[in-house]
């Protein structure tokens, strides 16, 4: 556990804080006692067994979900129960889904320029620029106006990452992005999200990409059964593990072909 | 049988008839425009946080799709009066067909919605969309798109259902025909014609809803 979150205060650059915070599903308690300060532009990688709450703790974070005790804040907001703050947060906080979850009905384009356009109140030609310029930079321009089902999953999942980025986020929260894909389609995904490590985004990764993490991650965390079990620099996550889960957890996902 | 075919009434009336066909339509598209308000606006409501709204469509659905139109329109025309809500026959019969249909639009397009995954709801609210925006740009179309066909056929058989309002002599195509047949007793050729007419009516509607479709609905889906 973080020396920071476990003596409550975060550290001053911290983008995200989340300081005992617990979530039941009715009676079932999908996180418990979640402390993890994010220093900005610190890189996360969040990985465990299925059913562990990974993707429960980083949906905490944009309030996908909510939770019942602790507290979490981003870039300084308390996130609480009132719209408008869980609004300014989302603003501020990219979500990449396993799924991709574009929207069909709207050309590559147009689904990057919806959330400008609604949410930050930006100019038909602001977002519009905006727009192509980050689908240049996942190298999908020529593709902008197509639409998602026209696109092979890869594609597709850069352009939910453009997407994202065109909202000018603080923070990117990836669950799972590359689970999805054909193997085939696994790299230039990744390449896209170290691309933008390297610019110094503040990440959080849920995902079983180990190369990924040994190549990003500032810190990996691990997680069992709703709770942080473990969390290390890559290099001793994988050569050094302290705990008995973590050492299963990795010998399962180090030895799949 | 010794019933000698004479077109001569209908043929006389057709100018009267063909306008007619246009009352009819004109019933239908009003109709059908008040029907998708309350179908989308239904829908809203039916899913919204306040319970008794919630209450309110479900109750007035049920009411609706288990009486029978006639009843309906009767009540509209003959009973509101009396507290106080005239309406000439044209905006009855409108009236009547919008929230008929309506009641039934509520359940189709709420069918439609609920196909939309979690997913692209939740796509919009990370984007920093409020609930509004996500039904309205993201929801709405594609759950449109996917109970089209069943919103078509409810939306021809509202504009077949646009005879019955000949019972308050709205003006349609079955009111004029049934004041020429009583003029002429020529039944079987009057309501002959008026059968083929109502065949193209529906043919026509259906190009109408195809042609929406292929306008607003054909982006390619996987
Ligand atoms: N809406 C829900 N209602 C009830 N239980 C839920 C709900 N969502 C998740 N859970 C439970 O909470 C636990 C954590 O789920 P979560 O999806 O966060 O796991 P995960 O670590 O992301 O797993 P995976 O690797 O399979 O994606 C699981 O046991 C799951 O069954
Ligand atoms: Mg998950």
């Amino acid at each position: 556990m973080s020396d920071a979150a476990a003596t409550g205060a975060a550290p001053a650059d911290a983008m995200i804080v989340m300081s005992h915070v617990e979530k039941w599903y009715g009676d079932f308690q999908a996180l418990t006692d979640i402390n993890l300060a994010v220093r900005k532009g610190e890189k996360i990688v969040l990985c465990g067994p299925s059913g562990s709450g990974k993707s429960t703790l980083i949906r905490c974070i944009n309030r996908l979900e909510d939770y019942q005790k602790g507290e979490i804040r981003v870039g300084g907001t308390r996130l609480g129960d009132d719209a408008r703050t869980i609004d300014a947060v989302r603003r501020e906080v990219g979500m990449v889904f396993q799924h991709f979850n574009l929207f069909p009905h709207m050309s590559v384009l147009r689904n990057c320029m919806l959330a400008p356009m609604r949410s930050l109140g930006a100019s038909r030609a602001e977002a519009e620029a905006t727009a192509r310029a980050l689908l240049e930079r996942v190298r999908i321009h020529e593709q902008a106006e197509k639409y998602p089902a026209q696109l092979s999953g890869g594609q597709q999942q850069r352009v939910a990452i453009a997407r994202a980025l065109c909202m000018k986020p603080k923070v990117m929260l990836f669950d799972e992005p590359t689970s999805a894909l054909d193997p085939e389609m696994v790299k230039e995904v990744l390449d896209t999200m170290i691309g933008l490590a390297e610019e110094g985004m503040t990440m959080i990764c849920v995902t079983h990409e180990m190369g990924f993490a040994r190549q990003v991650a500032d810190r990996v965390i691990f997680m069992a059964g709703g709770a942080i079990v473990e969390e290390a620099p890559p290099q001793d996550f994988f050569s050094n593990p302290r705990h008995e889960r973590t050492r299963k957890f990795l010998g399962e996902i180090l030895h799949q072909p | 049988m010794n019933y000698r075919l004479d077109f001569t009434p209908v043929i006389e009336g057709l100018p009267d008839l063909l306008l007619a066909c246009l009352g009819t339509f004109g019933l239908a598209l009003g109709g059908m425009a008040l029907a998708i308000v309350i179908g989308v606006g239904g829908v809203i409501l039916r899913d919204s946080r306040i319970a008794p709204l919630r209450w309110l469509v479900k109750g007035f659905v049920e009411l609706v799709r288990n009486t029978p139109f006639l009843v309906q329109i009767f009540f509209i025309y003959f009973a509101l009066p009396l507290a106080g809500v005239r309406l000439d026959p044209t905006p009855t019969a409108i009236l009547a067909l919008g929230i008929n249909g309506g009641a039934y639009a509520i359940e189709i397009i709420r069918g439609g919605v609920q196909s939309i995954g979690k997913g692209q709801i939740e796509a919009g609210l990370a984007l920093g969309l409020h609930r509004g925006q996500v039904f309205r740009l993201i929801v709405l179309k594609p759950a449109l798109r996917a109970i089209f066909p069943s919103l078509t056929s409810q939306f021809v058989l509202l504009t077949l259902t646009t005879s019955v309002c000949s019972a308050i002599s709205a003006y349609e195509l079955t009111s004029v025909a049934q004041r020429i047949e009583s003029e002429s007793f020529r039944s079987f050729e009057v309501f002959g014609t008026i059968t083929l007419f109502y065949l193209v009516i529906s043919w026509v509607m259906m190009r109408f809803f195809s042609a929406i479709s292929q306008r607003y609905f054909s982006y390619p889906v996987k």
